[in-house]
């Protein structure tokens, strides 16, 4: 069988990857795919911890992720639309109104 | 047997999470973006959850990465290709993210409780009838809150999209 650890080192190396794209990309989109890959290793973690501790809270709170998920991405893609029919750019450098 | 297959899975998943950072063209970031979803569903299937494996493939690839390449087709993403990273200044948040994974690696392999081999032998009976009795009994209201931040979402969605007219 395949060791508890293996998973959690899996989904770390996911979530490093994914926080890098956050942290150093350029393009909006990528950005929320980017966060798409943080909430799936997240996942990765919950489901693992519930099977190999037979708990059902895991997969439960798994599905919660995924329905929150949906969510953010309906919004975040609405606000990204609105965003490009405005100021017309996708770079993340450029929407910076709030910085003061 | 179990190991091989995740080996595989997961060196998958991680080729395919990179390509989605650093690939030129957010097309190639989506579809990247939707093969690392398949490997993570296959090592949901690893891990004996195979409702999570169908909704993962059913909500990621189905609905979600469909949305995205909608949007990448509705906006022109020609010009955002020039330049993948943010020019300069990259370096503290390398380090950044380079202590964040040696930490938490260093947390996993330093406390004892993740080396459990062997995962405690399941409850036997139907997984997906005592999922969803716990979801529908014990989870009722988180459910409920849940599917009214989807309608919330839906409409907050519509409206945020929708041209400016009235």
């Amino acid at each position: 069988m395949v060791p508890l650890w293996w998973y959690i080192s899996l989904a770390v190396v996911l979530f490093v990857i994914g926080a890098a794209g956050v942290l150093l990309r350029r393009n909006i989109l990528v950005v929320l795919m980017s966060l798409e890959l943080l909430l799936n290793s997240v996942n990765i973690n919950f489901i693992a911890f519930g099977r190999y501790y037979d708990d059902f809270r895991g997969q439960i709170f798994a599905i919660f992720v995924i329905a929150i998920t949906a969510a953010e991405v309906a919004v975040a893609l609405g606000i990204l639309v609105a965003l490009v029919r405005n100021k017309s750019t996708l770079k993340i450098d450029d929407v910076t109104t709030m910085k003061g | 047997m179990g190991q091989g297959f995740f080996l595989l899975f997961a060196a998958g998943a991680v080729i395919t999470a990179l390509t989605v950072v650093l690939a030129r063209n957010p097309v190639h970031s989506a579809l990247a973006l939707m093969a690392c979803f398949l490997q993570i569903s296959a090592i949901f299937v690893l891990l004996e959850a195979p409702l999570l494996a169908v909704v993962q493939i059913f909500v990621y690839v189905g609905a979600i990465m469909v949305l995205f390449l909608f949007v990448i087709m509705m906006i022109d993403v020609r010009e955002a290709m020039l330049q993948r990273f943010l020019p300069g200044r990259n370096l503290p948040a390398l380090v950044l993210l380079l202590l964040l994974g040696v930490e938490m690696l260093a947390l996993v392999f330093w406390s004892g409780r993740f080396s459990a081999a062997e995962p405690i032998a399941p409850r036997g009976g139907d997984q997906v009838r005592q999922l969803s009795t716990t979801l529908f009994a014990d989870y009722l209201l988180p459910f409920e809150v849940a599917s009214i931040i989807l309608l919330a979402a839906l409409v907050g969605a519509i409206v945020l999209a929708r041209k400016e007219s009235g």
